[in-house]
This record gives structure tokens, sequence and C-alpha cells, in this order.
């Protein structure tokens, strides 16, 4: 009997210490006394300027709120990662989130976010890129405030290839001519799904007509098939093209093995900083075309603010994330982190105009141009899919897309409708 | 209940003995149980219960029981087949490896004369690190941009080893096994030990080779060790997902099991599908423990004869 006492009195001692842990982490931050926090979850920047925002949003709070950061990692796949387990979860420590631009039509289908609404919406939108508004916006809501947009640029070797390539076909035969490689992204992530939809778009052609119906019309689909097979296939494809993504593309060309390179805008500091040499002769260049006279769709990245469905203190939520994406905001990111803002009204503000230095216009024109991805709540499922289906590149027949394109269609009508594994 | 309160109690008061010692034993390990209770049948049971519903947490408004739908879709998938397929290739290769490389360990360490305990502990040292940081470490270094793999002679300069199927199974399998063959060695060791060294002496006086005691002696009195290490292993690689996550995330077709449950639950969020296919993983480690379990019991017995 008195064992049992005294197990009785461990286990409840345990269920103490344990609920004990619980409250204090699910208060964690939460504070009774001063200004609420918010929990910003973004992915980190190296430049620091994720930080430098919160900062400066806090000082202009005066109290009403308070900003903390939980930083994210620097790969989309990872960052969505951690998120959905929250918000699947509901998890109410999430006030203000970082979504990379595909992640809004899923989380907003799923209820996990708050719109924005009426003069909200508008003050958010009115001077933001139509591109990043379309990419913030699902069933007619605005669910995420554009914060930065970011884009793909050519970056080309003036000293190897004075005139830059227009097209796809003249970059890949001039590549080939010059013994040089093109630096692109084709690891089976995300990234190889953005170069897929830039390529088809800029075909005229798009993966989705509706959030559940598969577009992917014949010609322009099997013409983006082409360029990705023939560049695969060709000797201007690097030798890790199949691993490829933003880093080691900037690796590669900032090592002088690839005259070619086309990468966000990020890539430009970075050869700054890690090969003078290389930067002293780098030229940018807009997206290259596929189709000739047909202009390009540049790819569409960038973040949005959205306001967690489970947070306790939305309308502080909606005041930061208002505070974050303000011309402020928007001009630290571009200073320290070299993120192209969401508005296109700051392209001529001289942070933006440094940043670029004689391409700021290019910038602009490209966000403006830029080809959105498909926006469907099943978007993993669809990416995956893509991901699974075109990869390698190599094993595309540019002499023969048939075979890929009808693999291709009928695996994004199974994805679409979330069928079958992935 | 009464029937297992055997053995068969003779007198009254050793029956009532017996029974507050049964009572006592049961009490001292009910946390334990309940700790096994919680942490592994709660999962376990609750992973069924989703496998046989639609559930997607993207779309909290649907779903709903559907049988074996879920089950019939993973087996009817030739992605399953491949993965499995994967894991097993994976498994066997590496398992079969490191018993060859983890015995020839464990014999250095056992007949060490001098610096046993540095040996032994530099050797433990790859167990040590967090598979991870293992897998990045050998990612970087067979990159064709920063590695040092490819400067090495005999091998191109841009050889793209995660470019290509086998290449990338190579580096997969070469990782896990230096992570894993410490472990191997160790358990290895720890049979080696077990083995009487007047059996070596009396071989010796009748005149057997080295290779001879190697293969008469210390390999038959070692079965019951090797097998328990053979299972371990097995059961421990056919989980594998860190290395491929960080190596190729499971491009070029090293697509393993886990890394397929884990697109499913953590990407997709679709928990049925995604528990479909943790149940049938579930299942073929159940099968794999019973094949060896069923080999382990007959080899204990004659290994105890020996």
């Amino acid at each position: 009997m008195r064992r049992g006492l005294g197990l009785g009195r461990l286990g409840v001692s345990f269920v103490i210490a344990l609920c004990g842990a619980v409250i204090v982490s699910g208060c964690g931050g939460g504070g009774e006394s001063g200004p609420p926090s918010l929990n910003w979850f973004v992915a980190i920047q190296p430049g620091g300027s994720i930080e430098e925002v919160a900062k400066r949003c806090n000082e202009q709070a005066q109290g009403r709120y308070e900003i903390e950061l939980e930083l994210l990692p620097t790969d989309a796949d990872p960052q969505r990662e951690q998120l959905v387990r929250r918000l699947g979860a509901e998890d109410s420590s999430v006030d203000l989130i970082g979504m990379d631009i595909p992640w809004t039509a899923e989380f907003a289908n799923a209820g996990w976010l708050r719109p924005y609404e009426g003069a909200l919406a508008e003050q958010v939108t009115k001077d933001a890129f139509d591109s990043a508004v379309e990419a913030a916006s699902f069933e007619g809501k605005v669910y995420g405030a554009p914060f930065n947009s970011n884009t793909q640029l050519l970056f080309y070797r003036k000293d190897v290839a004075p005139t830059p390539p227009t097209t796809w076909d003249q970059m890949i035969d001039q590549a080939e001519q010059l013994g040089t490689t093109i630096q692109v992204q084709a690891l089976r992530y995300e990234g190889y799904v953005v170069l897929f939809n830039t390529l088809l778009q800029s075909a005229g052609g798009e993966i989705l007509s509706g959030p559940e119906e598969v577009a992917l019309p014949q010609g322009p689909t099997e013409e983006a098939l082409r360029i990705l097979g023939k560049l695969a296939n060709s000797g201007a494809a690097a030798p890790d093209i199949s691993t490829s993504d933003e880093d080691s593309a900037r690796l590669g060309y900032e090592g002088g093995a690839s005259a070619f390179m086309v990468n966000y805008t990020f890539a430009f500091g970075s050869a700054e900083e890690n090969a003078p040499d290389v930067h002293a002769q780098t030229g940018v260049a807009r997206y290259p075309e596929v189709v000739p006279g047909m202009p390009s769709r540049p790819p569409l990245g960038g973040f949005n603010i959205g306001v967690s469905a489970f947070s306790e203190h939305p309308e502080e939520a909606f005041q930061a994330a208002t505070c974050i994406t303000s011309p402020m905001g928007q001009l630290l990111a571009t200073e320290l982190d070299g993120l192209p803002p969401s508005n296109e009204t700051l392209y001529t503000d001289p942070v933006v105009t440094e940043a670029y230095p004689g391409f700021s216009e290019l910038v602009k024109q490209s966000l403006d141009d830029a080809a959105t991805r498909a926006l469907t709540p099943a978007y993993t499922d669809l990416s995956l899919s893509i991901q699974r289906t075109l990869h390698p590149p190599d094993k595309i027949n540019p002499d023969d897309v048939g075979p890929t394109y009808d693999e291709l269609k009928s695996n994004a009508e199974d994805a679409v409708k979330r069928e079958g594994l992935q | 209940m009464e029937a297992t309160t055997a053995p068969a109690p003779r007198a009254g008061k050793a029956s009532s003995r017996t029974r507050s010692e049964r009572k006592l034993g049961w009490m001292l390990c009910a946390p334990a149980v309940i700790a096994m209770l919680l942490v592994t049948a709660y999962p376990i049971i609750y992973a069924v219960v989703l496998s046989f519903q639609d559930l997607d947490l993207r779309f909290p408004e649907e779903g709903g029981f559907v049988g074996l739908d879920n089950y019939s879709t993973v087996l009817t998938s030739d992605l399953w087949w491949t993965d499995l397929f994967n894991t097993l290739f994976i498994t066997v290769i590496a398992v079969a490896i490191e018993l060859v490389l983890g015995m020839a360990i464990a014999l250095v360490m056992y007949r060490a004369i001098f610096g046993r305990g540095a040996i032994r502990a530099s050797v433990l040292i790859p167990y040590g690190i967090i598979t991870v940081v293992a897998a990045f470490s050998w990612q970087f270094a067979f990159d064709p941009a920063t590695g040092f793999v490819n400067n090495l002679p005999l091998i191109a300069d841009d050889k793209a080893w995660f470019g290509e199927r086998f290449s990338a199974f190579a580096v997969i399998i070469m990782a896990e096994i230096w992570k894993t063959v410490p472990f191997m060695a160790l358990l290895l060791l720890a049979g080696l030990t077990t083995i009487d060294d007047g059996l070596y002496e009396a071989a010796k006086v009748d005149g057997a080779s080295a290779w001879q005691r190697f293969w008469r002696i210390t390999l038959p009195l070692m079965k019951p060790a090797i097998l328990v290490a053979l299972l371990f292993r097995t059961l421990d690689s056919f989980r594998v997902f860190d290395t491929i996550f960080i190596m190729t995330r499971g491009a070029q077709d090293t697509e393993s099991v886990s890394i397929l449950g884990f697109n499913q639950l953590i990407s997709r969020l679709n928990l049925g599908l995604g528990s479909a296919v943790s149940v049938l993983i579930f299942f073929c480690v159940l099968i794999i423990a019973f094949l060896f379990i069923r080999g382990l019991g007959a080899r204990t017995q004659e290994g105890r004869v020996g």
C-alpha cells in the first residue's frame, strides 16, 4: 500500500512537471504585462534585413505590439514544412507569416489565414506589381501583403559573349560554340518547376486554367519541354545540371566555368563579393525568350506577409504587417539583402537604383511581365508531380517530346485532384 | 488471468506470497508498460486509424472513412514498389559490407595489444556524428564544384555524383556504411569477448591455422552475436532517410520508403495516404524482425550447445 502511494505521488509530480512545461511553452513570450508579442515566422536573410525591419516596426509601434522573430531556414521547402506543421495543428503562437508566393492558395484554402479586408487590402496592394498582387490573392480576396518580389535575369560574361543572346535556342547554340555552359536550376525541387513554368509561360502556355483545371496546351508545353531537353542533352549544360539550385548556379558562374546564368537578383551582389574579376565582366539582360519576338515571362518569387487565422492578436498583427510591408520595410530589404521591392513606385528610389546599378528598370519590367505560379490549394501535389515527371532534365528527348508531354499532362491531372502517391 | 499466476503454488502460504510478489512485479513495471503504451502503442493505433481515412490537413472540411482505399492506392502505385526496391537494395548492400568491415574492425579491436581504449574510442567517432551532419559532409566531399573527391586521380573532374542513379546510390551507401560500421563492430566485439580463449589454444595445439580457427571456432560461436547485429542494422537501415534526404531528396530514383512517407505526410499533409505508407513500412519491419528472430532463436540454442 505504501509503495502504491509513493508511486502515485511520483506520478502526480511527473504530471505536474509536464503541465508546467506545457504552460510555460504555451505562454512563451505571451507576456501578461507589456505589449502583445507577435511571432513572425520568416525565412532568415543573410544581410539582417528581417531583424532590422522588425526593430524599426517595434519602435514605430510605440508599445502597441512587439514583433518577435522565429527565423526559418533559407530553403523554401523546409520553411513550408515547419509552417504547415504548426498551422495544421492550429498553433496560436504563429501571428505573422513570411509566405513564399506559391503558398497563398494552399494556406488560404485550408483556412489558416485571415484575409486583408476593405481599406487594409487597398493599402497593402495599391502600389504593388499586378503579378505580386495576383500571387497574394485567392478566390478574389487578398491574403498576403506583398513585401518583396523577386525575379530572374540573365547574367552573362561580357568578355565571352559581348552581345547577350535573346532566346534560349540562341543561348544554347552560342554556349556550345564558345565551349562554355549555362547555369540554371534543375535539381528535383520547386526551383525546377519555376524553370519549367517560366519556359511554358514564355511560350504562351499555362499549367492550370483553374484551381483544378489543367491547361498545359500542347504546342507551348512541347516547346518548353524541347528547350529543357535540348539544354540538358547539349554541351551547354553544366555537368551538375540535375542537382543545380540557385546557390550551385551562382558558384558555377563565379568560378568562371559558365558564361551564362539565369538566377535571382542576389547573384549580382554575390559575384561582387566573391568573384570581383567575374563581376567586373558581368552583364545583365532580360530573361531569354522561348519564342523569338515574344517577350519572355520571367519567374516571380518573393515573400508576402500573411496573418495567421489562429493569432490571438489579429488587429495588432495586421498593423505590424502594414508596417513591415511599408516602403520603409521594403527598402530595408533592398538595401541590406538586395531583395527587389514589391511596390513599383519605389524603383526610382536611390536605394533601389544603387542596389541594381544600371538595371533597376530591367528588374521592374521583368516583374511587370513576371509569370505567376499555378494558383491551386493542391500546389504541393502539382509541384511534386511535375518534379517527378520532368526530372532529370536529360531524360526529355528534344527531338520527340510527345511521350514526356503525355505523361506530364496525365500526372498533373491526377495531382490537382490530389490522387495517388507523389 | 488465473491460469497465468502459475508456477503452480504448492501450499496456500506460498501461493499468497507468490501472488503478492507478482503484484509487486506488475506495479514495478507499470510505469514502463504505461510509457510504452503511450509512446508506441498509441501512435501505432492512431496511424492505423488514420490510414483508413481520407484526411488532408489542407482540406479540413473534406474527408471521411474510406476503408482500404489508401492501401490500394499505395500498393498499386509504381512509386511504392520502386521505393521499396531502392530501400531493400541499400539495406542489403550496406549491411553486407558493414558485416565484413565490422568483423575486421572487431578483430583488430579485440587483438589490439596497445592503446585498446584509444582504438575503440576512435573507431566510434563516426557513429557519434549526427547522421544529417555526416550526410552533409559526404555531400560536400562529392560535390563537383566544392568537393575534393573529383580532384583525386582516376576520377573525372566534372563527375556529377548525384546526377546519376548508381553513383548517387554508391555515395549514399558509402555514407551509411561509414556511419554505422562502428556500431556493427561494437556488437561483434561483444560477441568475440564471450569466446573462451582455451578453445583457441586447444585448436592451436591440434595444429589449426589462423583461418581455420576463425572459420571453425570464432564464426560458429559468434552466430548469435552476428544475428543480433544483423537484425539491428537491417531494421535500422530499412528506415534510411536522413542521408537520402540531404543528398538527393529522392531524385535520380534513389527514394526510400521513408522519404515517400515523408512526402505524403509532411509535404502534402495527406495524413491518410501517409499513414498507409507508414503502416506498410511497419509491416515490412515486422516481417524482417520475424524472419531474423526465427533464425536467431534456432541459432542461439545451437550456440549454447557448443
